[in-house]
């Protein structure tokens, strides 16, 4: 047999000869259900990210509460807080750093848009994370409560596997307390 | 080269902390440079989260300067309320209700006991302990809800207005809040035995980061970490503002100047801030939340104002310049934890590298009032 009838690395593979859908949507549940987070506070909404990863809210409910120090062991990126333009590129290698599969989430309207710090004629904040990052999840607020983050985390895993695990509550139907 | 010069040359070596480090509460970059396991010399660096707050308080009027107040130090947000009411409140000559200056008190030492309980928490998992921060985030969790109830938000709170705060308290917010206390008091030498007898915490805390008094005298250090190096002052008690003089609370003072005295302090704040909620709760009169005729856009007489209060971090102060109209011609901010930081550089010399975090630590540093 020639060398020259072998499959090389750029020659594209046949899809009807290797199918990893079953394998790849189970890969994906294993994934959605043990996110890590990268520990990642910029301002207010770390603090807010800790409450939700302490008692009364327990993130590890939720599989989320290993937030990893090092970029190199998570795959989430909770932007939690104001991104300015000295930090903007140390987000960026952070984000870079991190390896693949990776999502980020925009907690708090600093991350979104600048929140209260964008104003026409502003000279350092970022208006936004998704300037330059692919933001997966918008979380509103100023700062969030930990269960709206709890409710950004659910999205994202919905967003990784297409199903919600938890089930949606219409505000109409909540007690009002 | 020399013999002689070879001899002298030392083998250093950079090293960057931050601006991501789970260490360094936020994002503070420190450039050391390292001689083996020394820190030969350590630079803050400062401006990762400046967010122009000082420039937002020219820009805008002044009613719309409040929601800064809540994003400074979002620890103790309503000590920083307090300042900008007071300070607004003396230039504009505003007469504000003595309700609601016990009001003010009553969360702004709330807001003290959550801000020492998180700084306690968060100081014992930087050196190791996880199990302390649970306890403290569930104390803390009873004081959010107290203030929320009130305030309307857990954390960056923007409840004071120029002649008095927004909303009255409530009886279930008066009888929460003793429940509370009730509640908190023992938990202290709970702590205690937890974690300040451990000799592990001990042996990493007595005798580190040693600060004289003349040091904090030159850069400008208040708060514990001063209080921490045998100096009495207190803005409470020093420059009395608001209803303190009334009120009945000691001043912890240790000698030690090290960072087992700093911690010691501000675990002894939270027996004297439950002392002063007791005290304000019993002595809470009747009457108005809001002083009358407040005009809705405050114009200030022509004139250099300053306002000091002391925050759960040391003193923060305003000041600012009134040039008669709807804005601040200049508003300058004095944070604490600037000062508190900037002695890390001459301190933290020939120290190592793991006694410098546990004593950047004991500073309790909160990043975006230091960058403004």
């Amino acid at each position: 047999m020639g060398t020259e009838s072998l499959p090389t690395i750029e020659s594209a593979i046949p899809s009807a000869l290797l199918q990893f859908h079953q394998l790849d949507q189970l890969r994906m549940l294993a994934r959605a259900n043990s996110l890590w987070p990268l520990t990642f506070g910029l301002a207010c909404c770390a603090i807010e990210m800790l409450s939700s990863g302490c008692a009364r809210f327990d993130l590890s409910r939720f599989g989320a509460e290993v937030f990893r120090p090092s970029p190199r062991q998570s795959d989430v990126m909770i932007v939690a807080g104001t991104i300015n333009k000295k930090m903007l590129p140390a987000v960026k290698i952070l984000y870079d750093q991190m390896p693949e599969p990776k999502w980020v989430i925009a907690m708090g309207n600093c991350a979104i848009s600048g929140g209260p710090f964008a104003y026409p004629g502003q000279y350092n904040v970022v208006e936004g994370a998704d300037t330059f990052l692919p933001v997966d999840v918008y979380i509103p607020g100023c700062p969030p409560r930990p269960e709206a983050l709890i409710e950004g985390l659910l999205e994202l895993e919905e967003k990784i596997t297409g199903n919600r695990r938890w089930p949606r509550v219409k505000p109409e139907t909540m007690v009002k307390g | 080269m020399s013999s002689l010069a070879q001899s002298q040359l030392r083998e250093t070596f950079e090293l960057n902390i931050g601006p991501q480090h789970p260490a360094t509460h936020g994002v503070l970059r420190i450039k050391v440079v390292m001689d083996g396991e020394y820190i030969d010399r350590a630079e803050p660096i400062l401006g990762y989260i400046h967010r122009m707050h000082e420039k937002m308080g020219e820009n805008r009027t002044w009613n719309q300067f409040w929601p800064n107040m809540g994003r400074l130090d979002y620890l103790s947000a309503m000590a920083y309320n307090h300042c900008y009411a007071g300070l607004m409140e003396r230039a504009a000559g505003i007469e504000v209700p003595e309700r609601a200056e016990y009001i003010r008190v009553i969360t702004a030492e709330l807001n003290r006991i959550q801000s020492h309980l998180l700084g306690f928490g968060a100081y014992i998992m930087d050196l190791g302990g996880f199990t302390p921060l649970m306890y403290a985030m569930d104390e803390r969790e009873q004081i959010l809800d107290l203030l929320e109830s009130v305030t309307g938000s857990r954390l960056t709170y923007c409840y004071f207005r120029f002649g008095g705060v927004y909303n009255d308290i409530d009886d279930d917010f008066i009888t929460g809040t003793r429940a509370f206390l009730k509640r908190f008091r023992p938990q202290i030498p709970m702590y205690h035995k937890l974690v300040t007898g451990n000799a592990i915490l001990m042996d990493r805390l007595i005798g580190v980061g040693p600060i004289s008094a003349d040091m904090c005298r030159k850069y400008g250090a208040t708060g514990p970490v001063l209080r921490g190096s045998g100096v009495n002052y207190d803005i409470r008690r020093n420059e009395p503002y608001s209803v303190y003089p009334e009120l009945d609370f000691d001043i912890p003072v240790y000698k030690e100047c090290d960072s087992m005295a700093r911690y010691m302090v501000r675990m002894d704040e939270m027996v004297q801030s439950c002392r002063i909620i007791e005290n304000a709760l019993n002595k809470l009169p009747e009457g108005p939340v809001m002083a009358e005729k407040v005009p809705k856009a405050l114009k200030p007489p022509k004139g250099d104002y300053h306002y000091a209060v002391e925050a759960a971090r040391g003193t923060f102060s305003m000041r600012t310049v009134s040039d008669g109209t709807n804005t601040s011609y200049r508003m300058r901010l004095r944070s604490p934890t600037y000062s508190n930081v900037s002695l890390f550089e001459e301190a933290s010399r020939g120290m190592l590298l793991s006694d410098a975090l546990a004593f950047l630590g004991s500073l309790d540093p909160v990043i975006p009032e230091m960058d403004r």
